[in-house]
């Protein structure tokens, strides 16, 4: 039994792919949507490298590490600390 | 809510640790000032904003109830501030960015891959590479029109999820969807011109 549908279905394109990659990422496709979005992966040469490299993008922006704290920005956040604390502190 | 990951720290600022005020302040003050930065005139008012952001979240940390996590709670008090502070207005709808994010002219008339991405996903491996690679995406991200720095900030620098990234813009979660694909799409563009490859 096959299902009504309201247009015949026909395959995802690269071009319509690469705009459904973040809500692929994210979890946000419809099961069908997400179903397409795999058959199209699944036989297209070039789009999985497509979404590794977003998946590099993510990965390469979840690592960047910060600068290391310098004596003087330390010293920045300390003195912001203590006058704080001399101005309006939970001692006052 | 998933355990806040500040958690430790946050009971440590209200206990009164001064450290404890030091490692937070450092684990966000970049990010806090690139999202500022969108907002005000100059570097400076930005290094303003952001300062006058930590004494908010020294005055009402005591208050603080975990109704969010910290870093939620801590970019709204940035972008209010900011906001008061900035010459721009909020827009909530990425107005200034549309089209594809991909040049049309890659796709045949079918819509398939005319010139397909050039491989380069395997050499992030490469720890030399990556490292490489890291220092020129943070420059990306800077050149990000605002919103998508923002999004792309919280999301995949400070690994909000999208319902806190959501609540620290008050923007809806297709709102922040959006952002995010074209602003990773941009680092992704960037990169793979750092290869050499593509554009």
């Amino acid at each position: 039994m096959s299902r009504l549908r309201f247009w015949p279905r026909r395959d995802l394109v690269c071009r319509e792919a690469v705009e459904l990659v973040t809500e692929y990422l994210e979890g946000a496709l419809s099961p069908a949507q997400r179903h397409r979005f795999d058959e199209h992966l699944a036989r297209c040469p070039d789009c999985p490298e497509y979404l590794e490299q977003m998946r590099a993008v993510i990965a390469l922006a979840a690592s960047i590490t910060l600068d290391d704290l310098t004596p003087y920005m330390r010293g920045q956040f300390i003195s912001l600390y203590r006058r704080w604390r001399a101005d309006e502190g939970p001692d006052r | 809510m998933p355990e806040d990951p500040d958690s430790e720290l946050v009971t440590r600022l209200r206990a009164g640790d001064e450290s404890a005020f030091v490692e937070l302040a450092w684990k966000y003050q970049a990010s806090m000032l690139s999202i500022a930065r969108g907002y005000v005139p100059s570097g400076a008012v930005a290094e303003e904003v952001v300062q006058d952001a930590w004494v908010g979240v020294l005055r009402g940390i005591g208050r603080f109830e975990h109704r969010s996590s910290f870093r939620t709670w801590l970019f709204r008090i940035l972008v209010n501030r900011a906001i008061s502070a900035g010459v721009r207005e909020r827009r909530s709808l990425p107005v200034e960015d549309i089209g594809p994010v991909v040049d049309a002219s890659r796709f045949d008339p079918g819509g398939t891959w005319h010139w397909p991405p050039e491989p380069w996903s395997d050499q992030i491996d490469d720890k030399v590479v990556a490292a490489k690679i890291a220092s020129r995406i943070l420059v990306a991200i800077e050149d990000l029109p605002l919103q998508q720095r923002e999004v792309v900030t919280l999301r995949d620098v400070q690994g909000l999820s999208s319902g806190e990234a959501c609540a620290v813009l008050g923007i809806s979660d297709a709102n922040q969807r959006v952002l995010l694909h074209r602003g990773r799409s941009k680092l992704r563009q960037v990169i793979s011109s750092e290869f050499g490859r593509d554009r």
